[in-house]
């Protein structure tokens, strides 16, 4: 029975951003080894900022991703390997060499107004023979209508597929609707959506997005991902299988890939606790929470604060260094205070 | 005597600086070359009693004689195109575009080595943001690894920019190391649509290896600050330098520590908003070497 959907699992790109960029050579060899046995047509891995996030102001990788790359394609047996690139931090290079090194699908992601930056990525990816996925973050700052202009960039450079991104988990059911039924009636090409569970809508979202008739969905494997997590993929299957959308993916031993091997290496993952639902409620990019908890720690004040704040600064993904500096101000604000009494 | 000078390229960069060049005392700037008619450069050119002319390069070539020092602020493909015809008769160029055909030059750093450079390039707006703080560590302790964050306001950011944004990360990275004196360089670009638009901002994180002063490099960090304050005005840290205890596992090396720089530019809003802090610090650049460029010649000259 054919799929009603494509299936792309996130775990060893997003998840990489709840471990904090830690992945081991092993864990990819037996979260791919599950996965592909299971059915998930597309796994991706990279850092979690995508290619060349290795840095101070995301977290380095622990193992280079080229080789975390080579070994995912070389366990898939019928699993495409996608990479992940955000212009700005990855380079084309980057791209050449996850090509190089197995990667048969090119996600390239720009913030949702930022669309024209994506263009000599996508085109590049389509000469080396990729497939090529445009991918708008933080869709929800912006209005369909206006998503819909900036998706339809990307198609005219040549994406295959152009994603409703809901990188804050900011989404309501009505905000996924909206968009992906905006870009199904004005693109050609195909439409994805990528769910995050902070406000616990990821795949009540995604669902809806199925009913819009989404081309595409992500997940992570228990969900997990930036931010209180993303659509766990488990559960998304299971939910559709029940809803009538066949998954071509076999629920049961997918089930067993979530406990058996990707549950142990964060067993907390799932729970939604205030600083994850904080993002959803202040619109704040996911892979913001762990650096944010850092900074509360080092200068003693409460990751709520500094996420609420970065969501009245209306920062992008990426902007990871205006954590330290609304760090810095709450510090001083907080020091002055005190000392007015 | 002034040094006559010239300006191809009347868009928003040129005509930025064409504000400041009026207001040097050792550039006499005469002429703004563009290649459209109707640009509104070229009529504010003509309305400072400059000569704005539509007829491009061709124009200045025919005018050599009349002028010693070149402003390009075109694009790196035109630069490119331009710069042999530049030095078949002699001009000397301040190269704003990513062309990087000359040598690269950051005012406070590496100016006075490159003063007889036939042609000297501006790097990028994020390198000449973040290459002082990066050399003013290095002139104290090692740096094995120097890494920028650069976001600018998506307003401010052209079309060029946006098609060549790996053109910016690779020229700023590589800046980092032979400007700057770090042993391994990344940039990172970011553009924000917030509105009413952003300063730019920048962050600069170095490596620093066991055994640094803390006091030495926080003190070179405040003396780059003040130095490019010189020169760009609205240039500061919006907060001391931030120390964080590693180990961190850099391409450099394991470093013990890190420092963190946290910049603000806001821009003299000569021609540009005040947000656009990023072209300012371009054109405040450009002009300063190219009035370190003028009293060298003139030096010579007398």
């Amino acid at each position: 029975m054919t799929a009603a959907f494509r299936l792309t699992d996130s775990t060893l790109r997003d998840g990489s951003h709840a471990l904090a960029h830690r992945f081991r050579i092993e864990d990819v060899r037996a979260v791919v080894r599950g996965l592909d046995a299971a059915g998930v047509p597309v796994i991706e891995v990279s850092h979690g900022d995508g290619l060349g996030g290795s840095s101070f102001n995301y977290g380095f990788s622990a193992t280079d991703e080229m080789e975390l790359i080579r070994v995912a394609a070389e366990e898939a047996q019928h699993a495409k390997i996608a990479v992940l690139l955000l212009p700005g931090i990855g380079i084309k290079e980057d791209l050449v060499r996850a090509r190089e090194a197995g990667a048969s699908v090119a996600r390239i992601a720009t913030h949702c107004t930022e669309a024209d930056i994506s263009q000599q990525h996508i085109e590049l990816a389509k000469e080396l023979g990729m497939e090529a996925v445009g991918f708008l973050m933080m869709s929800h700052m912006i209005e369909p209508d206006h998503l819909a202009e900036e998706a339809a960039k990307m198609e005219s450079y040549g994406a295959d597929c152009v994603y409703v991104v809901d990188s804050a988990g900011a989404m309501t059911i009505d905000d996924a609707r909206r968009r992906v039924a905006t870009l199904k009636a004005r693109l050609d090409c195909a439409v994805g959506i990528h769910a995050h569970n902070n406000l616990s809508l990821a795949v009540a979202n995604s669902l809806a997005a199925l009913e819009e008739g989404v081309d595409q969905v992500d997940g992570c494997t228990t969900g997990l991902g930036a931010g209180a997590g993303n659509c766990p993929t488990e559960v998304l299957v299971a939910a559709c299988e029940r809803s009538g959308y066949a998954t071509g993916v076999d629920p049961m031993r997918v089930v067993e890939v979530a406990d058996e091997v990707v549950r142990p290496l964060k067993p907390d993952q799932g729970v939604i606790d205030g600083d994850g639902l904080m993002l959803g409620y202040a619109g704040v990019y996911g892979s913001f929470l762990l650096h944010a908890r850092r900074a509360a720690e080092r200068f003693g004040i409460d990751t709520k604060e500094i996420l609420l704040e970065l969501g009245r600064r209306k920062v992008v993904g990426g902007q990871e260094d205006m954590i330290i500096d609304v760090a810095v101000e709450l510090e001083r604000r907080a020091a002055e205070a005190q000392a007015a009494g | 005597m002034s040094v006559p000078c010239a300006i191809v390229g009347s868009g928003n960069i040129g005509t930025d600086l064409m504000f400041k060049l009026l207001r040097s005392d050792v550039l006499d700037l005469r002429a703004v070359v563009g290649i459209d008619p109707d640009s509104e450069g070229l009529a504010l050119a003509r309305r400072h009693g400059l000569v704005g002319t539509p007829d491009g390069v061709d124009w200045l070539i025919d005018h050599a004689d009349e002028f010693e020092l070149v402003f390009e602020a075109t694009s790196a493909w035109v630069h490119r195109r331009h710069a042999p015809r530049y030095e078949e008769v002699g001009l000397r160029v301040v190269d704003l575009t990513p062309a990087k055909l000359g040598p690269p030059v950051v005012p406070i750093v590496n100016l006075d080595e490159h003063l007889d450079a036939p042609n000297v390039n501006m790097i990028t707006c994020g390198g000449q943001a973040t290459t002082p703080i990066v050399a003013a560590v290095a002139s104290v302790v090692d740096v094995p690894y120097a890494e920028i964050v650069s976001t600018v306001a998506s307003k401010s950011a052209g079309p060029g920019t946006r098609q060549n944004i790996d053109e910016f990360t690779k020229t700023t990275s590589s800046c980092l190391v032979e400007v700057g004196g770090a042993r391994h360089g990344k940039a990172i670009m970011i553009l924000n649509p917030a509105e009413p638009p952003i300063l730019m901002r920048n962050t600069v994180f170095c490596a620093l290896p066991d055994g640094y002063d803390e006091a030495a490099v926080a003190e070179a960090i405040l003396r780059a600050e003040k130095a490019v304050r010189e020169y760009v005005p609205g240039y500061r840290l919006t907060a001391e330098p931030v120390f964080d205890e590693g180990p961190f596992a850099t391409p450099g090396g394991p470093a013990a520590a890190r420092v963190v720089a946290l910049i603000e530019v806001e821009g003299a809003a000569d021609f540009f908003p005040p947000y656009a802090g990023n072209l300012d610090i371009m054109t405040a650049a450009a002009t300063r070497v190219g009035e370190a460029m003028a009293e060298r010649l003139q030096e010579v000259r007398a």
